[in-house]
């Protein structure tokens, strides 16, 4: 386990991260959704025909689409009081001096510009709607990694993007797919060509700043034969009384050979619905790994899926959530064996606190074909006292043959023995809670880089003193 | 007025009444043996006076540096200079027993976080961990592993003696601390033990059986039988509960041939 240096506990959420800077915006859209501020939106961005007709499709397709009632309650989001679109700063900037100083100021206090010069080969930041800063070590673009914000890749490498955009998860996928289809702005672009493996990770920073805004971040990775790259997002917003919505599209494709892991540290405040897609194709003997850490938000909704389209591919969802007072923590994953000889794991650990509530959702599919296909579920809930809840919804289809498949569920609670022995070293209660907590994801906290399992520890910390919201 | 002072102590499990009044002073310097069979209250004496939530006081006090400790949380015991080596340790998985050894000594330092003046450094903690390995014989393997995670008996008695020695406690309860182990592991606590005994500790051993104290030997041995002192003297009580174990305190219903063997 990292050593995990004592912070300053009595810094809260509001401080650390919930802070907000003026508005200051060169186009904001109006309130509400409709196909005028779609065409805006394509307007603004010079987008080709073909994206605005894929993106008024989708808005039809949101429409048709009933509100999901399988999961968490959505029925509380008014989709006519968000803005789509907000648009802070008129360039892209590669230096951090070059940023308005409200934002520049904004990711200072956030730390990115230091992890930046310590442990980054490349960074995206985007402010709202668009991504406002980049960049990306020299010796990675010279061997011909792209590393940038996906609407610049829609201008600077067409072919690509439309060979591979909404193939993994097209509109109609899911209502929420559908809505980020419509109104999509931002996230990341990254190609790894054939045998180039990216040592040191990537990270896009995703900030909310403005009230009532949505973000709709749109990410397309595509690791070619051989290659590997980590990528890791981060994500804030200011706590505000009235909701923001954060609906993002993660679409992944990892070719032979290559091994992609994606590491979410996300920490919305908890005005923010985050409904997200995310999934992944993997070919033969390819690895898709999903880190996902899901702090923050009122509700979450996101279930990382892997799909095993070749023998020998592998995916893996490692996943932690934390729901305290007033949060829904709806997360887990999805696995669909359509090759042979694929093998997945899912492991998904989550913390309930102060009436906050977990669900582990969770799909494993093997296909007629998948045969000598193995998959192992595993969720572990921790729940801190008696108001807080956590429930478990396995499904499994299975119509391969000589597959295995283990699940493994455990319910606990922080046990009176277990404190009682930290507390008789001299260790305070609510320090002993934070340390069994931390100790209760550390299989989680172990895969992430050193910085971020530090960072992550703090942020259990920040929850358990309950000073966040 | 001794320096930790356990007057007509009464507590109770459930609502059965386990201790009807105990009373022991202690002062540092001194090692007192609580010796009894089982179902007599020792267990219940050790985590009543280290704050277990499972016991309930029914009456007396415990004063320990001027304070009634009985209203304190187990945490605040520890930091004013209590220790108890458990009889069974407990398994607290994800945490590093380094880490845990930092941040309990970070606690007995008063640091809560924000005065980082309080905070041990690393390189201190690295050589007082070091020397205490040293003076205790011990090797340094099981300290990567997780607070107590598939330790043997043996190593968890190890690591609970490790804990006590890098707290330096003024007043130690040691539960049963030889139950489970081989003579060679007896033999090793006892000779940790006695190499911290000295005019700042005050100890508390609280056994069912003479052998540990044939290793580690006490100034003053009490006899606990369903909740009270039956017998307090000095060393000799040991030597006659060998001969005799606890035949003659026995309830009347407990059958002849256990006590018989209790007793050879």
């Amino acid at each position: 386990m990292a050593t995990v240096p004592k912070v300053e506990v009595g810094t809260d959420y509001k401080e650390k991260y919930g802070f907000f800077v003026p508005e200051e915006y060169i186009f904001k859209a109006k309130r509400g959704l409709n196909p005028e501020i779609v065409k805006e939106i394509s307007f603004m961005k010079k987008e080709p025909e073909w994206m605005l007709k894929m993106r008024l499709r989708s808005l039809e397709i949101f429409r048709k689409k009933p509100m999901p009632t399988w999961g968490a309650d959505l029925s509380v989001i008014d989709f006519e009081n968000i803005f789509y679109y907000l648009k802070a700063s008129d360039k892209q900037s590669t230096t951090w001096e070059d940023l308005p100083p409200d934002i520049k100021k904004t990711y200072d206090r956030l730390g990115v510009p230091e992890a930046e010069r310590k442990f980054l080969a490349g960074v995206s930041a985007q402010y709202e709607s668009e991504v406002v800063y980049h960049s990306l070590h020299e010796e990675l673009s010279k061997k011909g990694v792209i590393f940038t914000d996906t609407d610049s890749a829609l201008r600077d490498h067409p072919e690509l993007f439309k060979e591979y955009f909404g193939t993994v998860i097209p509109p109609a996928d899911n209502k929420f797919a559908a809505l980020n289809t419509a109104v999509w702005s931002g996230g990341s672009f990254i190609y790894v060509p054939k045998g180039v493996r990216v040592d040191i990770p990537l990270q896009a920073y995703f900030r909310i700043n403005a009230e009532n805004m949505g973000q709709f971040e749109r990410t397309l990775i595509i690791c070619d034969e051989g290659s590997f790259v980590h990528y890791i997002e981060g994500c804030t917003a200011p706590i505000y009384t009235t909701d923001s919505l954060h609906s993002a599209v993660v679409e992944i494709i990892v070719k032979k050979d290559a091994r992609c892991r994606y590491t979410t540290i996300q920490n919305w405040s908890t005005n923010v619905f985050n409904l997200v897609t995310k999934r992944a194709l993997a070919y033969k003997d390819a690895t898709m790994e999903w880190v996902d850490g899901n702090l923050g938000s009122q509700i979450t909704m996101k279930y990382p899926s892997v799909y095993l389209m070749e023998p020998g591919a592998k995916g893996d969802v490692l996943s932690v959530a934390f729901a305290g007072k007033g949060q829904h923590q709806d997360a887990g994953g999805k696995m669909i064996h359509v090759a042979p000889n694929t093998t997945s794991t899912i492991t998904s650990k989550s913390i309930s606190k102060g009436g906050g509530r977990t669900s582990y959702r969770g799909h494993i599919k093997m296909y007629p074909g998948a045969n000598n296909s193995k998959s192992f579920v595993k969720c572990d809930a921790l729940l801190l006292d008696d108001e807080s809840r956590s429930d478990t919804y396995p499904y499994n289809d299975v119509d391969a043959e000589n597959v295995t498949l283990g699940h493994e569920a455990t319910v606990s609670k922080v046990s009176d023995e277990q404190l009682f022995y930290l507390m008789s070293r001299g260790i305070t209660r609510s320090e002993a809670e934070t340390m069994i907590v931390n100790g209760f994801i550390e299989p989680f906290t172990k895969e992430l880089p050193l910085e971020y399992a530090v960072e992550l520890n703090r942020l259990i910390q920040l929850e358990m003193e309950g000073s966040v919201g | 007025m001794s320096d930790f002072e356990i007057k007509d102590l009464r507590a109770s499990v459930e609502g059965k009444e386990i201790l009807k009044g105990v009373t022991l002073a202690i002062d540092k310097g001194e090692v007192h043996a609580v010796m009894g069979p089982n179902g007599s209250g020792k267990s219940t004496l050790s985590h009543t006076l280290m704050g277990h939530p499972g016991y309930t006081v029914d009456g007396g006090e415990v004063i320990f540096k001027g304070q009634n400790v009985l209203a304190l949380e187990p945490d605040e015991r520890a930091r004013l200079g209590m220790f108890l080596a458990f009889q069974y340790p407990v398994v607290v998985p994800g945490i590093s027993m380094t880490n845990f050894l930092r941040t309990a000594l970070n606690a007995k330092r008063g640091y809560d976080g924000k005065d980082k003046s309080k905070q041990i450094s690393p390189k201190e903690f690295r050589s007082m961990l070091k020397g205490e390995l040293e003076v205790l014989h011990m090797d340094d393997s099981f300290l990567p592993r997780y607070i107590n995670d598939g330790f043997s008996g043996g190593e968890k008695k190890r690591a609970e003696i490790l804990q006590m020695a890098m707290l330096k406690p003024e007043i130690a309860i040691l539960d049963e601390t030889d139950s489970g182990l081989d003579i060679d592991s007896i033999k090793f606590v006892a000779e940790a033990v006695n190499r911290m005994r000295g005019p700042e500790l005050g100890v508390l051993i609280i056994t069912h059986y003479t052998r540990v104290l044939e290793f580690i030997k006490p100034d003053f041995v009490h006899v606990l039988v369903d909740g009270r002192f039956v017998l307090s003297g000095g060393p000799e009580i040991a030597t006659r509960l060998e001969k005799t174990g606890y035949s003659e305190w026995a309830e009347a219903d407990e059958p002849a041939v256990l006590k018989a063997e209790e007793a050879s």
